[in-house]
């Protein structure tokens, strides 16, 4: 690692206005990720700001017909909360499904969406689940909050403080993951909302898509053959030594049929 | 720029300046002494350095030092009792051969301990998936989930089955 200088603010305002004190600060969340790319020499950011001591990032609550879960909040966290297990179901096996146990008592869902991994779990929650992302500064729609690989509509200086999901009737995430790293090389997740379906796609694409056929033909017909006519095309999506493109394609249709069983 | 932390390990505080790009391990093991902690991949995947910060297992060559700067840190080291008696899971390892070179044996320990105490009873598939971090390149896990089933039965006060062979 180079070296960097290290701050644990107390609040966000004091977080916001260190990260407009110096040339090229970095946010530090669990450091599930970070820190390894700074240990790869990947990064070399002036200062690391360590999230860690702030109690407004913390913490998760029922709130207006969903949960707000707070950035810091450590994916063991989500997985276990009873709150979490009892309004939506599916968020917390999400959770219980990233990284393994040692990464999921670090890593934060702040950190995990703000990030932008395209493999990454939380992204496929945030946009099936019609999630608000909350900021030091205003709202972003979850449509609106993925940009491409490793991009997000945040500008420099912005904190994510909040996601805010709303609660579906229904929902569920199936993941194909890779068993080494243990990220997704598809993860589908399936969100009912009413007469709406939302199908939010992880891993097959640069970054977390939806697939408007499957959405249609579930909102149809809520059942895994309503998707035998239903695809997502090959062209753009990822492609590496672990799946072609192809196979991606044909694993969102696996995966997006898995999540409508475990639906019920 | 040095800055000073302080921990308790082991139920001792301590205080040391350190860099602020200092590993949790590398404080651990360089500045405290504690080499029971190892550095295996030193890529979060093997799991040889997990200790518990706050009662939860965490991966300590991906976290700074900095960062457990007021946490109470257990190493294996903080695990056997005063007068060197072995903590239920230790014993269980040992009486279960759940180990063969012992490299990965101290994270192993530190990961079962931690997934027994959030699940008393765990199955063996529960225990499988719980040690998903911990990578062992030589026995292989079969002895390592006999250890863990048995260290978890004398967690709860039973006492220790012994080995079949």
């Amino acid at each position: 690692m180079y070296a960097f200088t290290y701050h644990r603010p107390k609040s966000v305002a004091d977080a916001v206005a260190l990260l407009g004190q110096f040339e090229d600060p970095k946010l530090l969340g669990g450091g599930q990720t970070l820190l390894p790319t700074l240990k790869q020499r990947l990064a070399r950011p002036s200062d690391l700001i360590d999230l860690g001591q702030i109690p407004e990032l913390q913490g998760i609550r029922e709130e207006a017909g969903g949960l707000t879960v707070g950035a810091f909040t450590r994916h063991a966290q989500v997985a276990h909360s009873e709150t979490v297990q009892r309004v939506i179901p599916a968020l917390a096996s999400l959770a219980e499904g990233i990284g393994d146990r040692q990464v999921r008592n670090m890593g934060t869902l702040g950190g995990s969406i703000c990030n932008a991994d395209p493999s990454a779990d939380y992204p496929a929650a945030v946009v099936a689940l019609k999630a608000t992302v909350r900021t030091d500064r205003r709202e972003i729609s979850c449509d609106d909050f993925f940009t491409g690989m490793f991009e997000t509509a945040l500008e420099p200086g912005e904190i994510v403080t909040a996601v805010h999901f709303q609660k579906p009737d229904k929902a569920a995430y199936a993941k194909f993951r890779n068993p080494a790293s243990r990220y997704a090389i598809v993860g589908v997740f399936v969100a009912v909302f009413g007469s709406e379906v939302r199908v939010a796609v992880t891993g097959a694409g640069p970054s977390v898509f939806r697939a408007d056929d499957m959405e249609a033909a579930l909102a149809q017909d809520f059942r895994a053959d309503a998707l035998n006519g239903a695809s997502v095309p090959a062209a753009g999506l990822n492609a590496d030594i672990h799946a072609s493109a192809d196979y991606r394609a044909h694993l969102v249709r696996v995966m997006a049929r898995r999540a409508v069983e475990a639906c019920g | 720029m040095p800055c000073t932390v302080s921990m308790t390990v082991n139920g001792k505080t301590v205080s040391r300046e350190v860099e602020e790009r200092t590993l949790l391990v590398t404080f651990l093991r360089d500045q405290l002494g504690l080499t029971g902690t190892h550095v295996g991949c030193d890529t979060s995947q093997c799991g040889a350095c997990v200790v518990h910060i706050d009662g939860r297992s965490v991966k300590s060559c991906t976290m700074l030092a900095a960062q457990a700067d007021g946490a109470a840190v257990t190493t294996i080291e903080g695990l056997a009792a005063a007068d060197g008696t072995l903590h239920p899971m230790q014993a269980a390892f040992r009486e279960h051969h759940g180990l063969q070179c012992g490299f990965c044996t101290p994270g192993m320990v530190m990961s079962a301990v931690d997934l027994v105490t959030a699940n008393p009873s765990p199955s063996e598939h529960e225990v499988r998936e719980g040690l998903e971090g911990n990578i062992c390149r030589c026995t292989g896990y079969h002895n390592i989930v006999k250890a863990v089933m048995a260290g978890a039965e004398a967690m709860q006060g039973g006492t220790m089955k012994a080995a079949a062979e």
